[in-house]
């Protein structure tokens, strides 16, 4: 990993993905790391595409603008694929990850990665639902990037899915978001 | 032990707010400052703080209640943005007017029309006459801190006045971002107890605040303010010594970053000095004598010290986040007007950038330090004020 890590969500209003990017930054927090977390604002409405950032550093973070070349971008919503080009500013080493039915080969084909770009997929939605029943992708894709980026170890960053998600839900939801965390860190692929 | 943590902005001045412990706290919603008191309130109802909330129905009440409960005799706060601070303007006279210690957080934010809720500084700019001490913030860590000083500053026995701390909307208030709090018994004794000056409540010596003076002593009274203001700039050092000594970080009255040996030099407010000092530094590498200065204390503006640190440069570049149309933006002028007492002084250019929460990329930071090296080489300015990032 490089000095920073630049990483840039993409989503829909009402899936979660604000909240992961806040997970994520709280979770990155150990040994002493810089975090940022911060989506774009616009009009709040549900199921229209959102972005959002991390930054995760060794240094101070002292950028106050969107990340433009991410060297990892998350996508929570495959169907955005069609919509938005969601490989603006990538590096040629930048790592992709979808929430997606389909095997990370198609998702390659279909993102035309360049050969050092990673792509992986997970099926963050079917998780989610098997779960705690409701399609709501964060913590399948959190335990996904946790996976392919090596930024945090699964253990770290259960303790803060536990801890974020405890301040708002019932046990049954905290137990099956952890569940769900676990699974995408399982079951995440590469293509 | 401090605690590092990763929260956003506005939760962070909620923690100073609470840490400090008023007696009193005005509450009134607006975008992007709403959750700052929406957290204080939960902090309230958790019993985590013991302040009496006054709900209120705009910012003009929220304003006068603050006026009535720091004539009391308390120390009192509430927070604002934008439209909500443009309500309160004629308030804000009486409460500096009136020599009210009040503290207040601006969450900087654009104001209408049209209707904008991003950040850019065009409603604190407009209420630099006021008679407000202003301090501005570049990040989570900086609000907290200037947050916690602004309370011994404005509370000062020689000084008395109300104070404005500025962050900038969304970029800073909604952003996470790691900082470090300090102990609740750290800064309740860094704050110290609230002390009283002539406090209304104090039935025994009844007295008045806010009578008429006409032509006899208003020129005077007016006179004394102005006076006051002269002594902001030292309690504003000194009180930033004793934070440094709680803290480790240091504050003065601006940040001067790589500015010593500087042939170019951005003056910048806030979040975009943070992305102009990684450029900054790019540039620095590249064999570039380019610096920066970050105004903190902008209400009393330190003019010589301003003057002092900017004499060697060859050409600045004033970034303003607001504009006085038709004029030129509201730091320039200031900045302009501390360089004229120099009998060499550089060249000087002003851009404005973010409007309405337009995103200031390193590219534009970039463009103008390019821009400042040609004027430094040539003398020639091409234009004085420009909008830069406009799409065309």
């Amino acid at each position: 990993m490089a000095e920073t890590t630049e990483i840039r969500w993409h989503g829909r209003g009402g899936q979660g993905t604000v909240t992961a990017a806040k997970v994520l930054a709280d979770a990155c927090l150990s040994g002493g790391r810089y975090v940022q977390a911060f989506p774009e604002y616009g009009p709040e409405r549900a199921g229209a595409p959102l972005r959002a950032y991390n930054r995760v550093s060794s240094h101070e973070l002292r950028m106050h603008c969107p990340v433009l070349e991410p060297d990892i971008v998350a996508v929570a919503d495959a169907t955005l694929l069609d919509s938005i080009n969601v490989s603006e500013g990538a590096k040629e080493n930048s790592i992709f990850l979808v929430n997606t039915t389909k095997a990370p080969k198609e998702v390659r084909e279909k993102l035309k990665a360049g050969k050092n770009q990673k792509v992986f997929s997970v099926d963050a939605t079917k998780i989610a639902i098997e779960c705690f029943g409701r399609a709501l992708p964060n913590a399948p894709m959190l335990g996904a990037i946790c996976k392919i980026t090596g930024l945090i170890t699964l253990e770290h960053l259960l303790e803060d899915v536990k801890k974020s998600f405890g301040k708002k839900f019932s046990q049954k939801i905290i137990d099956g978001n952890l569940e769900a965390t676990k699974r995408g860190y399982e079951e995440v692929k590469e293509g | 032990m401090a605690k590092i943590v990763a929260v956003t902005g506005n939760e962070a001045v909620a923690n100073a707010l609470r840490q400090a412990s008023p007696d009193v706290c005005a509450i009134y919603p607006i975008t992007p400052q709403t959750d700052m008191m929406q957290k204080y309130a939960s902090f309230i109802a958790n019993g985590k703080v013991s302040t009496e909330p006054i709900l209120v129905e705009s910012e003009h009440s929220s304003m006068s209640a603050c006026i009535g409960a720091s004539a009391a005799g308390g120390r009192v706060i509430t927070a604002t943005s934008s439209q909500g601070l443009a309500l309160m303007w004629e308030m804000l006279h009486i409460a500096s007017g009136d020599r009210l210690p009040i503290i207040m957080p601006v969450v900087n934010r654009a104001l209408s029309a049209p209707l904008n809720i991003h950040g850019d500084h065009s409603d604190a700019m407009g209420a630099r006459d006021t008679g407000w001490i202003q301090i501005w913030s570049e990040n989570a860590q900086d609000a907290y801190d200037n947050t916690i000083q602004a309370f011994r500053i404005g509370e000062h026995m020689d000084i008395r006045l109300p104070v404005m701390v500025c962050l900038d909307g969304f970029i800073i208030s909604h952003s996470i971002e790691r900082m470090e709090y300090l102990e609740d018994a750290e800064v309740k004794n860094f704050v110290g107890e609230f002390k009283n000056f002539l406090p209304l409540l104090d039935l025994d010596k009844p007295k008045s605040y806010g009578p008429l003076i006409l032509t006899d002593y208003y020129h005077e009274y007016k006179r004394a303010q102005h006076e006051v203001m002269t002594k902001v700039k030292n309690v504003v050092l000194d009180v930033a010594k004793d934070f440094e000594k709680m803290s480790g970080r240091k504050y003065g009255l601006f940040e001067s970053y790589r500015l010593d040996d500087a042939d170019i030099a951005l003056v910048i407010l806030n979040s975009a000095a943070g992305t102009s000092k990684d450029v900054i530094d790019s540039f620095r590498n590249k064999g570039i004598k380019a610096g920066l200065l970050k105004p903190r204390l902008f209400r009393p503006f330190p003019y010589e010290e301003v003057a002092e640190a900017l004499k060697n440069t060859k050409a600045v570049c004033v970034m303003d986040r607001a504009d006085s149309f038709g004029g030129y933006g509201p730091m320039f002028m200031e900045i302009s007007s501390a360089l004229y007492q120099l009998k060499e002084k550089p060249a000087l250019i002003n851009k404005i950038y973010g409007l309405g929460g337009r995103d200031y990329m390193p590219s534009h930071a970039e463009l103008v330090l390019n821009e400042l090296n040609e004027i430094a080489s040539s003398g020639k300015i091409r234009i004085v004020k420009e909008y830069i990032g406009v799409r065309e």
